[in-house]
């Protein structure tokens, strides 16, 4: 298949629609909104295929829970404050193990914010984002062709594991236009017992619900899906290596961060500064045994991020903080630039190994 | 190869059409391209601004803020990204929108009244792809072959009638003299 080229958002929604989703629902917010805009120009074409735009976030997300429990692949999308409305959603969702797919589209914050490019949601998105102990699995893209990959692994591995996946993007990634292919290979289905689709007086009916009373009860509850949660730890984390094989510092960055990150590392290659990247696919779970693994060669980590410090709190515990890590971080909808990184870079390379 | 453009403008002057252009003209050549908008609220009305990266290898970061190729196409822009085009650029200057010239002599600087051209021949609105022409003549970032192949299949077929108009305007570019 030939590539074309696409938006980031445009190349997920069609991702989405290629792995079977049927059912979106979504409201507007920059700089999200050619997600929504798209679904409702394809969705009526397509048999099955539904595009409602809800009245709010916690509307459309509620509507997902609504189709999540009749089995059906279904998704919806916002950026960041809208993903706040949707939280109480995103814990319902876990509460009841339903699969579902939820992109965020991360603009700066707090509060209403700006519209600009940010990963100031990377805490919310990989401690839960709502109440109660549960996590996603939190995908972050960092080109548009991994927007499609990973849009169909998320709906995949919320399939495989009754829970939500969140596609982890930033207004830089959303808006931004690369060739891409649509090729995502075969599409895997799921049997789902459990979904509420009529008994037809055949079986006995299935309860999707989160309400438990008895604690006792409700803990039960919460340690199997923790089960399932070490499990996941253990075989779903992914990540890049860039340039890691001699590499003395190691960067760690995900998304649009990593992009700019692998222009300030063959900057400084070429000034003879052995550095290199591990870049998390997944952030939560995070590639915490690749990191482990570099903490025995590197002397220095620096944590890249469009936030004020949020993932490099998982970079110490991964390493167990054996060694420095540094921070790179612009904040508001501002992007690190390349020298920003090579003075984090300079700064590192003085570390005594 | 890896060049670096950067395209500014007012909203409305089709500053993210002419960037969607030259990446689409990359992915017909099979080269690596990105582009990247300025979005919100400057896309209606106020300065618009588009980063493209043509390249032979992959792309890090989409972000250009050392273009190798400048065009601007208001006097804002200008002001705004003049000194950001790193020594040996080429910057590109509505001169009939930029009234003042650049002061830098370490950049090839290339002066096309477009919007005027365009008003003159029948291309209002077209002033964006007549830059591009000049661009195109000056840069050896494609060939007009090129350039008229990847028009041909950006435009949609609801559209036919702007393709020819499209490309006059390119041509009104590549054929500009200076002044």
């Amino acid at each position: 298949m030939p590539k074309v080229l696409m938006k980031g958002n445009e190349a997920m929604a069609e991702a989405a629609i290629m792995a079977g989703c049927r059912h979106y629902f979504g409201y507007p917010i920059t700089p999200q909104t050619e997600v929504a805009a798209y679904m409702a120009k394809r969705m009526p074409k397509i048999d099955g295929g539904v595009f409602l735009q809800a009245e709010s976030e916690i509307a459309a997300i509620n509507m997902v829970i609504g189709v999540a429990s009749t089995g059906k692949r279904v998704m919806t999308s916002s950026s960041s404050p809208g993903i706040s409305l949707k939280s109480e959603g995103l814990s319902y969702l876990a509460g009841c193990d339903l699969p579902a797919l939820v992109v965020n589209v991360q603009r700066g914050g707090p509060g209403l914010g700006g519209i600009q490019p940010s990963q100031s949601d990377y805490f919310q998105a990989t401690r839960g984002g709502g109440h109660g102990d549960y996590h996603m699995i939190v995908l972050a893209p960092s080109s548009i062709q991994e927007m499609v990959s990973l849009t169909v692994k998320g709906f995949d591995l919320a399939d495989k594991y009754r829970m939500t996946s969140m596609i982890l993007a930033d207004g830089t990634m959303g808006q931004m236009m690369e060739p891409v292919s649509l090729d995502v290979g075969e599409v895997k289905t799921y049997e789902k017992p459990w979904a509420l689709t009529g008994t037809k007086c055949e079986r006995k009916p299935n309860i999707v619900n989160s309400l438990f009373l008895k604690p006792d009860e409700l803990e039960i509850f919460n340690n199997e899906r923790y089960k399932k949660y070490a499990e996941i730890c253990k075989t779903e984390a992914m990540h890049e290596e860039y340039r890691m094989e001699d590499a003395e510092i190691c960067i760690v960055a995900f998304g649009i961060a990593a992009r700019v990150a692998q222009n300030a590392i063959d900057e400084a290659r070429a000034r003879g500064i052995k550095v290199g990247m591990i870049r998390p696919i997944t952030v939560w779970p995070f590639p915490k045994e690749a990191l482990a693994k570099a903490a025995d060669k590197v002397k220095a980590f620096i944590a890249v991020e469009l936030n004020m410090g949020q993932m490099i709190e998982d970079v110490e515990l991964a390493i167990r903080c054996r060694k420095p890590v540094l921070f790179c971080g612009r904040s508001g909808g501002m992007i690190p630039t390349t020298e920003d990184i090579a003075v984090k870079i300079a700064e590192a390379a003085q570390i005594g190994g | 190869m890896n060049t670096k453009i950067l395209i500014a403008g007012f909203g409305g002057q089709g500053i993210l059409f002419a960037g969607k252009f030259l990446a689409y003209e990359g992915l017909m050549s099979e080269k690596e391209v990105s582009w990247l908008p300025s979005y919100g609220p400057e896309m209606r009305g106020g300065t618009a601004n588009c980063s493209i990266i043509i390249s032979d290898g992959l792309i890090g970061s989409p972000i250009v803020d050392k273009p190798d190729i400048l065009v601007a196409m208001n006097a804002p822009s200008f002001d705004k990204y003049e000194n950001d085009v790193p020594a040996g650029g080429a910057m590109y200057l509505d001169s009939s929108l930029i009234e003042r010239k650049t002061a830098r002599t370490d950049v090839n600087a290339h002066y096309i009244p477009a919007t005027a051209l365009a008003g003159e021949n029948g291309l209002n609105g077209l002033a964006n792809m007549i830059m591009l022409g000049n661009v195109i003549k000056h840069s050896g970032i494609m060939t007009m072959d090129s350039a008229k192949a990847a028009m041909e299949k950006l435009v949609p077929a609801k559209k036919q009638e702007m393709l020819g108009l499209n490309i006059r305007a390119l041509e009104l570019g590549y054929n500009y003299k200076g002044e």
